[in-house]
């Protein structure tokens, strides 16, 4: 095992949104902090930063995951998502983005990074998802301000279109 | 589009949203506003109500990267405490000075180069504290053994008056029957995912504070919090981010924070940012007041109310913060609710205890009034045998008395309740739940109907506040009054339109609304109208008013900006109708052109008119004084000061509001299931309908939340339980039940839009309606949120479901401990090792201090005692434990006891444990344990989720290490070790979720 001294700064390689990067950091560094701070990715938002609120959700390797809880130096090789990297491939909104404005899934759009985040990967996996997955997938996300309903909404709209339901 | 279609009205998508989606957005933590920025971290107090006796802060000064360290002291020394209405002898700075007084309370903030090092530094300041005895629940501050808070002022009890409108004590004594009902409303916190955050910048050349943060008004604080600076108006400037993740009136508390961070920043010399944590913001931002009411209704035979008599004991926390006592007065003169009672009498009383001071939360001041007053309702129906719909029916203002004059002073300007009832009556089928439940009884169900009513106040009256003042107090104080709004529309020289607004909307789709507004009223499409709603104290379009509260955007800022837009138009007339040869009343703005259907020439581009007033302004068309950019101000003359007897009209509009709920109970486990919910609002004319649905749907589920899940939890000594996400449980999306909206619409004749506002709607409605539903199904009368499934399950047990908070859990039977902690488990744990040499390892300081995560040193004090140093990481705060340890009834080598005690920066913690040990009898050991633990400071406020899955997981690294050890590895150390510790915790945290 690699042993790293307190203080000291290694560096980390890894693909960000398709493009390589390169970033010191310290080994305690959260991921969250090394996206906002250091890469000024500040789409990824921190709400809690003891793994409840799910805001701060991002893809590592398709998988969504928490980046509060997760240290910078985890992901070395990897390919993170951010929010930031969601849109399509002309910079307009994805089918998903677009769907969440239509069906007013957002108001301070604080949660939203996270929420698309993880409605990314679950639709992925499930092409056809019922309403009660589509919850269940959100129980890892607060909402304080939408109620959820046009979020759940717009996940089945997406999978809708999609051809999947 | 034709002339007559307007964009107000219409649901059209938000031009907030692409920002938002993609990442763009900006917020508080994204700006670096000024070069040099330097982070700060702010210590708090681990005791709910202790003595400072001294605080040493030279060895965090001395860590690199450490620029300075503001104390108490220095605070005094800078500043002013935050003024308050009452006395000037209620203190009250942005740090605790000389005497914490709240758990979480700042004591002191460290400046450094970044904010890990700020985080780091915190642990190097030394601060003595001698605990006091806190005083916690609101009636207890009232007894005379009780600490006072605040000895300078000299009792717990900061506000006391009493009110009485038309002869109460004539219709009590006449009365048919009389109903009683006492709450005790808990407090709750709105907990936005965005936490506060401040950056301020001193200027030592003109003594000017620049401070940028999410603070949502009332730009009233701006005032106080210069007075506090002891500066002038234009030496504390305020701006505000582009976006902000949302508020719900708790941002409001970000106020005294501004006051600590400007002054950080003067002494460091340096910009400071500070971003509040989430532990921080549940232990310290705000809170809703806690609120102990006796309500009592008098009636006649017939079930109408004629007389309420209201006692009220307002727990605002620590101390009193402006606005507060406010709270307490937002409903005061609305305490008739719906109803068309003549006859009141108001006992008010506000207490400090060792609790986070209040503030804005949604719904200010209404969630604690209605649920008193909705329940007693709900009662009386039970006592007159009466459908508790149709006691309401008979009770409420009829459509032909509006404008209805309350016996407190508010004028209901219009509304049909009547209608409203009816309207949820029949959407969720009434007469269907009705026999619903009467089946569900005969199977032996749990199944309740719950409704309420409320009327929702909008655009309030600065006023309000002063009630908390007599009459005589207000003559001597300086008059307030108002709700106004304001809004500049400007056409630049390429005929761009800009809207400034004061409304810092924290998420609510102000901008979209907006450009609708103006839209309409110049004649171009919304998507051209940009609008600007980051407020600037040094900008034009901002007074004592503006902020984000009272639903003020859709009644006092969209009439200010349509009467900007209509200053703006008569502009655009003018040069068109030059141009056009016609009249300028007979111009039409459509479509971003000007015409006019009997004109000779061409229609004109509006761009080109806002182009020309510019370019030529040697050639202004008849009465038109410049270029466009004009300033409008609504501010409604009918908002005046409280007269002689108390009577006012506190806000401009007045919704309503009828829930209606059916639910079942699932005996076994206290479960709720919501079966359906309905929710009327007559909130006038809806300015987009999408908007307001969002607005109602949280809402409701803020109301949802503070009925179900969510409560301000401390201990008896005041420590805080709900200090993380784990433990104040905001509801998600699975828990949320659907919510079935119905609009019905009378028009305000107050506002220009005739809109009313509704963003508390259900927040203040919904947990008392969900009470009446579970007192229906239950018939508990007495019933306080939230209904956790376990607090329920007590409560049909006839059991005090707090217990927990009051007192130690009842001694297990069987269990070989003594000490009955909080934190309890045992196990069982296979290891591959003989057990003598189990035994011996155990006993060996030198083999523990490489076996226990964490664990620097380790070192016998004597041949039963042990003094261990042990660093635990706990959701990214980090302390080191002094740790004693006794050995007891050691039986060698079979079992043993122990006991421990450790002080760390998080707080203290003791435990014992009981240890056997057995042969497998292949060679092997099984080793048992079982223990107990307490924990108190600030360690506690994880609550006792997150700590039962910090204490499995370091046993669980314990024992991995302990059999690494036996096998003959080393067991990593140091940092590595650390960092281990914490991922298994990260795992943890990630948990099943
Ligand atoms: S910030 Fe990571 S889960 Fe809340
Ligand atoms: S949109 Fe504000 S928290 Fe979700």
């Amino acid at each position: 095992m690699l042993e790293i001294e307190a203080g000291e700064k290694t560096t980390i390689r890894f693909t960000l949104n398709g493009k390589p990067v390169q970033a010191q950091a310290e080994s305690r560094m959260q991921l969250a902090d090394l996206l906002r701070h250091v890469l000024k990715k500040y789409g990824t938002h921190v709400g809690c930063e003891h793994g409840i609120c799910g805001a701060c959700t991002v893809l590592v390797d398709g998988r969504a995951v928490r980046s509060c809880l997760m240290f910078a130096a985890q992901v070395e090789g990897a390919s993170v998502v951010t929010v930031e990297g969601l849109s399509n491939a002309t910079g307009g909104l994805s089918e998903l983005q677009a769907a969440f404005r239509r069906h007013h899934a957002l108001q301070c759009g604080f949660c939203t990074p996270g929420i698309l985040a993880s409605a990314t990967q679950f639709l992925q996996d499930n092409n056809a998802p019922s309403e009660h997955e589509v919850r269940d997938m959100l129980s890892g996300h607060i909402c304080r301000c939408t109620g959820y309903t046009g979020i759940v909404e717009a996940i089945l709209m997406t999978a809708q279109k999609r051809g999947g339901a | 589009m034709s002339t007559s279609e307007k964009w107000v009205g219409r649901s059209i998508e938000r031009f907030e949203d692409e920002a938002l989606l993609t990442g763009q957005a900006r917020f508080m933590d994204d700006l670096e506003p000024v070069a040099g920025l330097c982070y700060a971290a702010i210590l708090r107090s681990p005791h709910s109500c202790a003595e400072i006796l001294s605080i040493d802060v030279e060895a965090a000064r001395k860590l690199p990267g450490v620029i300075e360290v503001l104390t108490p002291d220095d605070v005094v020394a800078m500043s002013k405490p935050i003024g308050n209405l009452i006395s000037r002898k209620l203190q009250y700075y942005p740090c605790a000075v000389k005497r914490a007084r709240y758990f979480g309370e700042p004591v002191a903030v460290v400046i450094a180069e970044d904010r890990y090092i700020a985080e780091d530094a915190l642990d190097l300041v030394v601060v003595k504290y001698e605990p006091k005895a806190a005083v916690v629940d609101p009636e207890d501050a009232l007894s005379s053994s009780a600490t006072v808070l605040h000895e300078e002022f000299g009792s717990n009890v900061v506000h006391e008056r009493t009110f009485q409108y038309g002869d109460p004590e004539a219709q009590f004594a006449k009365a048919a029957k009389v109903v009683a009902c006492k709450v005790n409303y808990p407090r709750v916190n709105s907990t936005p995912i965005e936490t506060y955050g401040v950056i301020a910048d001193f200027d030592a050349s003109n003594g000017r504070y620049t401070v940028w943060s999410n603070f949502q008004g009332p730009f009233a604080l701006h005032p106080i919090a210069c007075d506090a600076l002891r500066v002038k108006g234009h030496q504390l400037r305020l701006i505000s981010p582009p976006s902000s993740g949302g508020s719900f009136g708790i941002k409001q508390g970000v106020y005294p924070y501004i006051v600590l961070l400007a002054l950080a920043a003067r002494k460091a010399g340096r910009p400071v940012k500070w971003i509040e944590d989430r532990l921080e913001h549940l232990a310290a931002s705000s809170a809703s007041t806690g609120r102990v009411t006796t309500v009592e209704g008098a009636f006649d035979a017939e079930g109408h109310l004629l007389a309420l008599r209201l006692s009220q004991l307002e727990n605002v926390g620590a101390y009193l913060r402006p606005p507060d006592p406010a709270a307490l007065y937002r409903m005061h003169s609305t305490l008739s609710g719906p109803y068309r009672i003549r006859h009141i009498s108001v006992d008010n009383k506000a207490v400090v205890t060792n609790q986070v001071p209040s503030g804005l939360n949604r719904g200010f001041g209404g969630p604690q009034f209605y649920y008193p007053l909705e329940r007693m309702m709900d009662l009386a129906a039970a006592k007159f045998g009466m459908d508790a719909a149709e006691l309401r029916l008979r009770n409420v203002v009829r459509s032909d008395e509006f404008p209805y004059d309350t016996v407190t002073g508010s004028r209901l300007e219009s509304g049909d309740y009547r209608k409203c009832i009816e309207a949820a009556l029949e959407r969720a089928g009434y007469p269907q739940l009705l026999a619903r439940r009467e089946q569900a009884r005969r199977d032996g169900k749990h199944f309740g109907i719950g409704i309420a009513l409320a009327v929702e106040t909008s655009a309030s009256n600065m006023a309000y506040v002063n009630l908390a003042l007599t009459h005589a107090q207000r003559l001597k104080s300086l008059p307030k009054s108002g709700a106004a709004g304001r809004a500049r529309v400007i056409m630049d020289p390429l005929g761009s339109v800009i809207v400034h607004i004061d409304s810092v909307p924290n998420g609510q789709g102000h901008r979209t609304v907006m450009a609708q507004v103006v839209a309409d009223e110049i004649g171009v499409l919304p998507e051209d109208v940009e609008v600007v709603s980051d407020l600037d104290t040094f900008g034009g379009a901002w007074s004592i008013t503006s902020g984000n509260y009272s639903n003020r955007f859709s009644t006092v800022v969209t009439s200010a900006a349509k009467l900007a837009g209509q200053q703006a138009a008569r502009k655009l007339r003018a040069a068109a109708a030059k141009e056009l040869g016609v009249d300028p009343d007979q111009v039409q703005l459509v479509n971003g052109m000007a015409s006019a259907p009997g004109g000779k020439n061409e229609p004109i581009q509006i761009r080109r008119l806002a182009m020309q007033l510019h370019w030529d302004a040697g050639n202004l068309p008849d009465g038109v004084d410049g270029s466009i950019s004009e300033l409008a101000e609504f501010s409604p003359s009918s908002l005046t000061v409280p007269d002689e007897h108390d009577r006012m009209r506190s806000s401009l509009a007045y919704s309503f509001q009828c829930d209606l709920v059916a639910l079942e109970i699932n005996s076994a486990t206290g479960r709720v299931h919501i079966e359906k919910y309905v929710t009327v609002h007559d909130a006038g004319n809806l300015l987009n309908p999408a908007v307001v649905e969002g607005q109602v749907r949280g809402g409701f589920a803020h109301g949802f939340g503070a009925g179900m899940l969510e409560r301000v939890t401390y201990a008896a000594d005041g420590t805080l339980l709900s200090g993380t996400f784990q433990d104040y449980m905001c509801p998600t999306a699975p828990e949320l039940p659907d919510v079935d909206i119905v609009h019905v619409i009378t028009p305000s004749p107050n506002t220009l839009h005739g809109a009313k506002g509704l963003g508390d709607g259900c927040s203040m409605l919904t947990p008392v309606t969900l009470a009446n539903a579970i007192a229906d199904a239950t018939g508990i009368k007495d019933l306080t949120p939230p209904f956790l499934p376990g607090r329920l399950w007590h409560l049909m047990r006839g059991e005090d479901p707090d217990a927990f908070t009051r007192k130690r859990q009842p001694p297990e039977t069987g269990s070989a401990l003594t000490l009955k902690g909080a934190l309890r488990g045992d196990g069982t744990v296979a290891i591959d090792a003989p057990r003598q040499q189990v035994w011996d390892t155990l006993l060996d300081p030198a083999k523990l201090k490489s076996i226990i995560p964490g664990c620097e040193s380790i070192d016998a004090t004597g041949p039963e005692t042990f003094i261990a140093r042990v660093r635990v990481n706990i959701a990214g705060i980090g302390g080191l434990y002094d740790t004693k340890i006794r050995i007891f009834d050691r039986k060698e080598p079979q079992s043993l006891r122990l006991s421990g005690r450790g002080e760390s920066k998080l707080g203290l913690g003791e435990g014992e444990a009981f240890v056997t040990l057995k042969e497998d009898g292949g060679g092997g050991t099984v080793l048992s344990y079982e223990y107990s633990a307490d924990v108190g400071g600030r360690v506690a406020a994880f609550g006792q989720r997150m700590l039962d899955g910090v204490v499995r997981i370091l046993l669980a690294s314990f024992f991995d290490r302990l059999r690494a050890y036996l096998r003959g590895e080393t067991p990593s150390s140091g940092l590595m070790a650390t960092v281990r510790g914490w991922f298994a915790m990260l795992q943890m945290l990630r948990g099943p979720k």
